[in-house]
């Protein structure tokens, strides 16, 4: 946001009244649109006539290989009120806000680290890589890894820890009530890290004068955490909780990987719901209307972060 | 007198200090057991992806599990490559992210130039259409993106996976922060000299922005690299399949049971980008961390 109002700030060339000026600045005119030219292509197929076909798809039935038929409002109402269908969708709608708990979480425990990490103590960098590598790594392979590691058998390397501490084991991903938890655990855990290193810029970004006149002014750890720490992190929290939440909104891979929306539709999101509908069950229309309502929610959060951004910088 | 206080008071100042040191030690160690603790936990899904994939189908079920391989199966590793076709998933996933981090890479300096270095008619505008892009998400695209590859005969192709992807506003916006660094005294005068627009985009911005068109063409191999959901729509044949979607498929075989040899290859797929990683890590946590903060 702060960048488009650099650009309406910047000051404004000289107005030149010649011809030969103004021949020049319409020759620079089209210039710059050539060099624009590659990313503008490439956005209008791929980003807003897909962006307005999807709307206009989702007022049709289109079971594919069928042709198309205009039914207006027909899927979203279908979705929302017929006595099959509108479970599994409300029931993806629960379970997309279900799957976004993690995003607090995450904050909690990245914030709780970036503060264990925000030193500068010998060895500090090689803690910061490895609490990053998860984030780097594929989530299809991290996925297939952490299917292994909640095996549902006594082997499972979960279970085995269960076993040792004379519980009872689970079966995790199969049991409808600990399938998403689990999910939520492992996008915890691969999550972190950006968190973690955004937290951790935030940190340093507060001055030290700030700390050193309080500690003068005899605020202890607490004191400096709750006084300082928190409101200048604020923006940063902000930022890092929106952004988690619009990723959660389209979390896919692991679900696809680890359970497929199952079991008994525990993990089926509006993401991995739209997903069924369009290549599994071959409905256009309503992958579409799902998708729709999905591109709204995120819009929502957008704004919503957008906004807070804007009173931050006021703020600073 | 005077000197007495001065002995007593250094003498306290030593022990006050001495203090100070065994405190500190004390809070740094208890400081290396907390943080290596978390490490760990983070570390053993990684931890336990090698060391299952160095056993055998017998020991990966034994129970309770080993935490060394009695019996190290290198052979996994050599397996994989024998029960699906990895290596050319493998050649299909390196063509599309080197194919699309040249063309995004290109794409992004061209447009990013244009909004750092000139003047035009609708600059604003441009911008604004720009921004909006990194509103619409791939979820809210993904239907009518597919429709129109199948339109186009695309489906089980190069171009559809590498294609859709060869413009990015995040990495306009950034290269745009940088070019704007760049005084515009020195295009003066290269323009004085005779050096026109695109010469001097090519020849002196460019060899200024290293860092930061490394960080851009690291982002885009690795998320390139790593991108899951439209390979997995747009490909049906075997031997259109990316790394992850090849994985994907073969750890949904049938039987499902060869841990060992999943393992390994969960760990080939995922290695060139930790490789990568480790080697540019510096510049690659200080670049997310800025591109976090200020340009979003």
């Amino acid at each position: 946001m702060n960048i488009s109002k650099e650009i309406e700030t910047s000051p404004k060339p000289v107005q030149q009244r010649t011809s030969g000026a103004k021949k020049r600045k319409n020759k620079e005119t089209f210039e710059a649109y050539l060099y624009l030219l590659p990313s503008l292509l490439i956005f209008a197929v791929f980003t807003f006539f897909p962006a307005i076909f999807s709307i206009v798809v989702s007022t049709f039935r289109w079971n594919m290989p069928s042709p198309a038929s205009f039914v207006g409002l027909e899927n979203y109402i279908y979705l929302f009120t017929d006595a099959i269908e509108s479970p599994i969708f409300w029931k993806s709608i629960l379970n997309t806000f279900y799957f976004s708990l993690g995003v607090p979480i995450n904050l909690i425990i990245s914030l709780l680290i970036a503060l264990l990490l925000n030193r500068k103590i010998r060895g500090v960098g090689i803690f910061r890589t490895t609490f990053f590598l998860p984030t780097i790594t594929s989530t299809a392979a991290v996925s297939v890894v952490w299917l292994w590691l909640f095996h549902p058998a006594q082997y499972g390397l979960f279970n085995s820890i269960l076993i040792s501490l004379g519980l009872p084991i689970q079966a995790w991903l199969r049991d409808p009530a600990l399938a998403m938890p689990c999910l939520i655990m492992m996008g915890v855990w691969s999550g972190m890290g950006y968190n973690i290193i955004i937290f951790l810029a935030g940190l340093q970004s507060i001055p030290g004068t700030y700390y050193e006149a309080a500690k003068i002014d005899g605020a202890n750890g607490i004191g400096l955490f709750k006084h300082i720490t928190w409101p200048l992190l604020g923006p940063t929290l902000f930022y890092v909780l929106t952004v988690g939440m619009i990723n959660s909104l389209k979390a896919f891979t692991e679900i696809d990987v680890m359970t497929q929306g199952g079991p008994l539709n525990a993990t089926n999101t509006m993401a991995y719901y739209l997903y069924q509908n369009a290549f599994q069950f071959f409905q256009m229309g309503k992958a579409s209307a799902i998708a729709v309502l999905l591109f709204i929610l995120m819009l929502l959060l957008t704004w919503i972060q957008f906004r807070f951004v804007d009173r931050s910088v006021h703020y600073e | 007198m005077n000197n007495r206080t001065e002995l007593i008071s250094a003498s306290t100042r030593a022990k006050r200090k001495m203090k100070h040191r065994i405190l500190t030690i004390l809070s740094d160690g208890l400081w290396y057991v907390v943080v290596i603790a978390i490490a760990l936990a983070v570390m053993l899904p990684f931890i336990w992806m090698i060391v299952t994939s160095l056993k055998g189908p017998t020991e990966v079920f034994a129970y309770p599990p080993t935490w060394i391989p009695k019996d190290p199966q290198w052979s996994n590793y050599i397996e994989m490559w024998k029960e699906a076709p990895f290596g050319r998933y493998f050649l299909n996933s390196a063509i599309v992210a080197i194919a699309v981090t040249i063309g995004q890479l290109t794409s992004c300096v061209l447009a990013a130039f244009a909004f750092a270095r000139m003047e035009f008619k609708g600059k604003n505008a441009m911008f604004m259409i720009f921004l909006s892009t990194t509103m619409i998400s791939s979820q809210v695209t993904l239907v009518p993106t597919y429709l129109v590859m199948r339109s186009l005969d695309w489906i089980d192709s190069y171009q559809a996976l590498i294609v859709p992807f060869l413009a990015n506003a995040f990495g306009v916006f950034m290269l745009r922060q940088s070019f704007r660094t760049v005084p515009r005294e020195l295009e003066e005068a290269a323009k004085l000299d005779g050096c026109g627009r695109f010469r001097f985009l090519i020849q002196m911005l460019l060899p200024l922005c290293k860092p930061i068109l490394a960080s851009q063409a690291l982002f885009a191999f690795m998320g390139n690299w790593n991108s899951y959901q439209w390979p997995l729509i747009i490909t049906n044949q075997d031997s259109m399949r990316t790394l992850q979607i090849g994985l994907r498929y073969f750890v949904s075989g049938e039987g499902s049971t060869q841990w060992g040899v999943y393992m390994a290859a969960a760990l080939v797929v995922c290695l060139p980008v930790i490789i990568i990683y480790f080697l540019v890590q510096k510049t690659f946590v200080e670049s997310m961390a800025s591109t976090g903060l200020k340009d979003i």
